[in-house]
């Protein structure tokens, strides 16, 4: 879909866009609807903007199938080191108070941290998911047998 | 640290170790992972248990107290359901081993993440006190279990992991649309506080409603007869460690799930109102009987199993209609020994697959002279099955007997009996193969299986003689978690 003019043009105003709103979702989250998931998933869907009008192969140059995975793991780790900080520093599991002196701020830091955590993890396994279905095109061919019923 | 503090860590440590697992690259260092991971959290449930015996754990995440947050409430019973879960999950990733090299060869990382996802995902359900958590992890637990049967080799497992889904997802379901009625009728999801405040409610439209969505939604994961459908299935394709893994556990932890709720939260006198006897006891007695006649023509062993284990759901239910102390004792004690008995056949059906690369019950023949200790194995758990005295499954179907004479309910024995006669046929079949029939002249040499899978099946074996003769543990713990169901006792 390179070719077309207009898709091109609007898809490069937008996609800068969906990610700039992605990233205020994500961090803004403390104070206003929004979080990790919902960041996460805008993210990954200017991603795969990019993907549909300049193809998968540019895509996957961008971000390659194997960052992705590291990603998806990685975020959730995020998460749980940051629970276990908590537990480190004599609270419970996701226990945000120990982290900072003030405990607003303390509450504040453990909720943006957890959240970046979720929104990592939330964009790359959308992206997974996109990109596997991308590659499926050249199997559709082969006929389905299931070996066995009941 | 104290040991309550150490006590969320059985689910955690699985938890945060699946993600690690994941990026690991090659075979042994995801299963050693896997296995240190596992090893962690049956140590902490081994230590959580004779501390909870004596009073409840409560553990609150994040600080927050409840109601309002979310946590941990750990009590007989379930703390010997996640001593069960784990000690089974150490039991088995030896075993798993060799099986998975052959039947997962490639991307075993994440093979084994899922396989942690899935026990943390039990482990959770098990241990929190929070009714919307439950359904969190009944969810970790479920995708990640229908990610691992469709692991299987043959692309019926897609087929049998995508009908799980659908009925899976439909349970999950009902049971949020229960716990959403719930809410909506007494503003909380902390099981101990439901459990205060569903009385006041407890005549109304919402909270009966609820309670239906709930038992069926769990009896889907339950696979209790009639909405058993997706088991055979599944059992069947999925990779045989798989099958051992969730055989032992999955169903189990559904029926924990199902008693705490009607128990604790709705409450004995709300559950005798409504038709819960009634229901549990005609279903678990067609299931027992029509799933017992259905595994004898099973073509595989593992389907024959699978449907044994429908059966075994039928005997559970059965216990927990009762509704006594010794009923649901009798269950309990069920859901340990069915572990205990049904890992031990799976993992020797999964050893003749190792070696044979089939398990239909016509390939079975003259097995005993070229496996001799697996077949061996396969008949002393089948014993165990049956209920013969000295195993473990005699003294689960004896509580369940003795609970039944105690309310006059003839019934209930006999079909237990009747049943027992039917495993002693389905059984049959697969040991008479092995033992009287003569091997296939064509059939290549075989040897028996390496240690990896002969010492996990072989401790399963003698567990199931250890807790047929020293029941202190078992019943006595059993016991001990239906009097806190019940609401009896101490």
């Amino acid at each position: 879909m390179r070719e077309n003019g207009i898709l091109r043009i609007i898809a490069r105003f937008l996609i800068p866009l969906i990610m700039l709103f992605a990233l205020y979702v994500q961090f803004h989250g403390d104070y206003s609807p929004g979080g990790g998931f919902q960041a996460g998933v805008m993210f990954a869907a200017a991603w795969i903007l990019f993907v549909l009008i300049y193809g998968l192969e540019a895509g996957l140059a961008v971000i390659p199938e194997r960052a992705m995975f590291v990603l998806s793991a990685a975020g959730s780790l995020l998460y749980a080191l940051i629970g276990l900080l908590g537990v480190m520093l004599g609270g419970r599991f996701l226990d945000f108070y120990p982290l900072l002196d003030d405990p607003q701020a303390a509450q504040q830091a453990g909720i943006i941290l957890v959240e970046f955590g979720v929104g990592v993890t939330v964009a790359s396994v959308v992206m997974l998911i996109f990109t596997m279905f991308a590659r499926r095109r050249g199997d559709l061919g082969q006929a389905w047998h299931p070996e066995e019923h009941d | 640290m104290t040991i309550l503090e150490w006590m969320p860590f059985s689910v955690l440590v699985p938890l945060i170790a699946a993600p690690l697992c994941a990026l690991l690259p090659g075979r042994v260092m995801p299963w050693s992972l896997a296995m240190l991971a596992v090893i962690a959290s049956a140590a902490i449930s081994a230590l959580v248990l004779p501390a909870a015996v004596d009073e409840p754990l409560r553990y609150a995440f994040g600080n927050w107290p409840p109601p309002f947050g979310i946590e941990y409430y750990v009590d007989a019973v379930n703390a010997f359901l996640a001593l069960l879960i784990s000690a089974m999950a150490v039991v088995i990733l030896p075993w798993a081993r060799k099986s998975v090299n052959q039947e997962v060869p490639e991307r075993q990382g994440p093979f084994y993440a899922l396989f942690l996802l899935a026990m943390s995902g039990l482990m959770g359900i098990t241990l929190t006190g929070d009714a919307f958590n439950v359904f969190v992890f009944l969810e970790i637990s479920s995708l990640s279990t229908y990610a691992l049967i469709a692991h299987g080799q043959r692309r019926a497992a897609l087929l049998a992991s995508f009908r799980y889904l659908i009925m899976g997802t439909l349970g999950a379901t009902f049971y949020l649309i229960g716990i959403g009625l719930l809410y909506i009728a007494t503003g909380t999801l902390n099981m101990a506080d439901l459990a205060e405040r569903v009385p006041e409610v407890s005549d109304t439209r919402a909270v009966r409603a609820a309670f239906g969505f709930i038992v069926v939604g769990i009896g889907l994961k339950l696979a209790l007869f009639p909405l058993h459908r997706w088991l055979p299935g599944a059992y069947a394709n999925a990779p045989s460690a798989v099958t051992v893994f969730i055989a032992a556990t999955a169903t189990k932890v559904a029926v924990y799930i199902l008693l705490r709720l009607v128990f604790t939260v709705f409450g004995v006198e709300f559950a005798l109102d409504m038709p819960y006897r009634e229901v549990f006891f005609t279903l678990g007695i067609i299931g027992i009987l029509f799933a017992s006649i259905s595994a004898i023509d099973q073509p595989t062993a593992k389907r024959m199993l699978a449907y044994s284990s429908v059966a075994q759901i039928g005997y559970i239910a059965l216990a927990i209609s009762l509704v006594s102390v010794e009923g649901l004792a009798a269950g309990l004690v069920h859901i340990f020994n069915h572990a205990l008995m049904k890992g031990a056949l799976f993992m020797a059906v999964g050893a003749v697959i190792y070696r044979l690369g089939t398990n239909r019950v016509e390939d079975f023949a003259g097995l005993a002279k070229s496996m001799p200790w697996t077949m061996l194995a396969f008949v002393l758990a089948g014993l165990s099955l049956i209920g013969v005295p000295l195993t473990a499954g005699f003294i689960s179907k004896w509580a369940l007997i003795q609970a039944a004479i105690a309310q006059d309910n003839w019934v209930a024995v006999a079909v237990v009996l009747v049943g027992s006669l039917l495993a002693v046929i389905y059984i049959g079949r697969i040991a008479e193969a092995a033992y009287l029939r003569p091997a296939p002249e064509n059939r290549a040499p075989i040897r028996e299986v390496g240690p990896w899978m002969m010492v996990p099946l072989w401790l399963l074996i003698a567990a199931n003689f250890w807790f047929g003769i020293d029941t202190s543990l078992t019943l006595d713990t059993a016991t001990r978690g239906a009097e806190v169901l019940m609401g009896v006792g101490p």
